[in-house]
């Protein structure tokens, strides 16, 4: 398999006030080029810890990561994070801040009027040409995590880390939401990592979805390949048994093997 | 939310919007009604006590003598018979004036510092026993300092309204910035975007709200102390005006100024309250 991302034996640890506290331990996984894996597990696993990892943003205090051949060293536009909480710039529009990314990543090679057809077309592929010049406090929640999506996918990064991207919306926005990203994922091939906790979305996305043990010192537990055809419809595998065994195996992992921590 | 691409509706209800724009309900003219009642009643209740008061008192003018003295006094605003005598919108743009400049110098040197103090905590940390001694002092006691320094009044008195009004600029900026949320560096962070970018793009927008409370704070301060202020230092001015009209045992004037100087005060700060609306992004 080609390891486009890799992470060997990293672990991470926290200097808190209590103590040293062991998010991670050990974690190894390979990821390869145009797959999409949803990371699962129990709140304070540490799954958004190791996104963290992967984008840069927090660095492993053991163990190697590697992107396209290279050790991860800080964050960068290569690896665009969509937030949890969107993490839009208020005072921009929703263009201003798709085009924040796309200046910054293609400004160099690029002339005026095709940075602003890369902008338009990313709000485009998210469905929002018609809020483009709208400031994020005029727009639905769902509609904010799209501009999100569309700042990052505008990047053309070679991985797409998503935190719970879905997380703070309502069912409906959400599964509208995850059927955009499936149709846009088919078109753009990126390869995804998603951190999420619904086990619906984890596999209707997911070619492999990478379970998570209980923190601390959490690590990769099981991971379960998703060998459901692409394209995915929601309404057909709601009847598929082949869906269902997925959805069961996860289930099992996350309340039988991994029994929820005191919350 | 699920069907995004879907246009507007026609705005055929334009013509009646308008129409009842035109004639407000009677429930909205009881609402006006009702809010400025409030207010009106207070300011009557007022007046009436000053009238009161002025009645039992020897010295006291009352309101109508008041009234009266003002009406001669705007009747012609900008007469100028020599530097002690000018008529009363010289005064006050002279006050102006003094808070504008001693205010800009202080927003000049306090915002970045303020910038600074909030990215660098070993500056913050160096930086904190000075402030925290500094800011309590009475902005008088400074007066002398300016006098000494440089040696005349004008500039004295500027001197004390900068050093007054540069704390809250100070501690508001650095506030800002030590708050400006972790997610908007992030999205920096990993777009590796420019020191200069992050300022311009994030940080600055960012801080805007705190600053301009920061801004309101310093000039209500600077508008405190301005006529105080000038009372020592004399020149043309509200102050000046005060204390020359308390030598000419004209008392009608001094109640002028107090309205004078607190309807400045009321005016400057509904202005910044409206700049700030502009930057007060909900996100």
């Amino acid at each position: 398999m080609d390891k486009f991302v890799e992470l060997t034996s990293v672990s991470k640890h926290f200097d808190t006030k209590k103590g040293r506290f062991q998010a991670l331990a050990d974690v190894n996984l390979s990821i390869a080029r145009g797959e999409f894996v949803a990371l699962i597990g129990h709140s304070g696993c540490g799954k958004s810890t190791v996104l963290n990892l992967i984008a840069g943003l927090l660095d492993a205090n053991e163990g190697g990561l590697i992107c396209n051949g290279r050790e991860i060293d800080g964050p960068g536009p290569e690896r665009a994070v969509v937030f949890q909480n969107h993490s839009l710039l208020p005072w921009m529009t929703c263009f201003g801040n798709v085009h924040l990314a796309v200046e910054k990543v293609f400004g160099a090679r690029e002339n005026k009027a095709q940075l602003k057809a890369r902008t338009e077309q990313a709000l485009n592929m998210v469905g929002l040409n018609h809020a483009m010049h709208k400031h994020p406090n005029e727009i639905s929640g769902g509609m904010k995590q799209r501009v999100g999506i569309a700042r990052a996918l505008a990047m053309e990064p070679k991985v797409l880390l998503m935190d719970e991207p879905f997380g703070a919306l309502d069912a409906l926005t959400r599964a509208h939401l995850q059927d955009e990203l499936l149709r846009i994922v088919g078109q753009t091939q990126s390869t995804v990592v998603m951190v999420t906790h619904d086990v619906d979305e984890a596999v209707l996305l997911s070619d492999r979805i990478v379970m998570m043990t209980n923190g601390p010192a959490a690590t990769v537990g099981e991971i379960l390949a998703v060998d459901l055809p692409r394209p995915r419809d929601r309404l057909a595998l709601a009847n598929d048994p082949q869906y269902h065994a997925y959805r069961t195996a996860v289930l099992e992992f996350l309340y039988q093997r991994q029994q929820r921590p005191a919350a | 939310m699920n069907a995004p691409l879907k246009t507007p509706l026609p705005p055929i209800a334009k013509p009646r919007l308008s129409a009842q724009a035109l004639l407000p309900s009677a429930a909205a003219l009881g609402n006006l009604f009702k809010a400025g009642i409030a207010p009106l009643l207070g300011i009557i209740a007022f007046i009436g006590f000053w009238s009161l008061l002025a009645q039992y008192s020897e010295g006291l003018p009352g309101p109508l003598s008041t009234w009266q003295a003002a009406l001669v006094l705007f009747a012609d605003p900008f007469y100028d018979n020599g530097p002690n005598d000018m008529g009363i919108g010289w005064n006050i743009l002279n006050s102006l004036g003094r808070v504008g400049v001693g205010f800009g110098l202080a927003a000049l040197v306090g915002i970045p510092l303020g910038f600074a103090i909030g990215r660098f905590t070993f500056l913050a940390g160096m930086l904190a026993p000075i402030i925290s001694l500094l800011r309590p002092v009475s902005p008088l006691a400074w007066l002398p300092i300016g006098l000494l320094v440089f040696e005349a009044a004008g500039p004295a008195s500027i001197w004390v309204i900068f050093i007054s009004s540069i704390w809250p600029i100070i501690l508001n900026t650095a506030a800002g910035v030590a708050s400006v949320p972790q997610d908007y560096l992030n999205v920096a962070r990993v777009l590796k975007l420019s020191e200069f970018k992050v300022l311009t793009r994030i940080l600055f927008p960012a801080v805007l709200p705190h600053l301009m409370t920061g801004i309101r704070l310093a000039i209500g301060v600077a508008w405190l102390v301005i006529v105080a202020a000038e009372m020592l230092t004399g020149g043309i001015g509200l102050g000046f005006w005060v204390w020359d009209e308390w030598n000419n045992l004209n008392v009608e004037h001094i109640l002028i100024a107090i309205i004078i100087v607190g309807l400045v005060g009321l005016a400057l700060e509904q202005i910044l309250l409206l700049i700030a609306k502009r930057f007060d992004y909900a996100s």
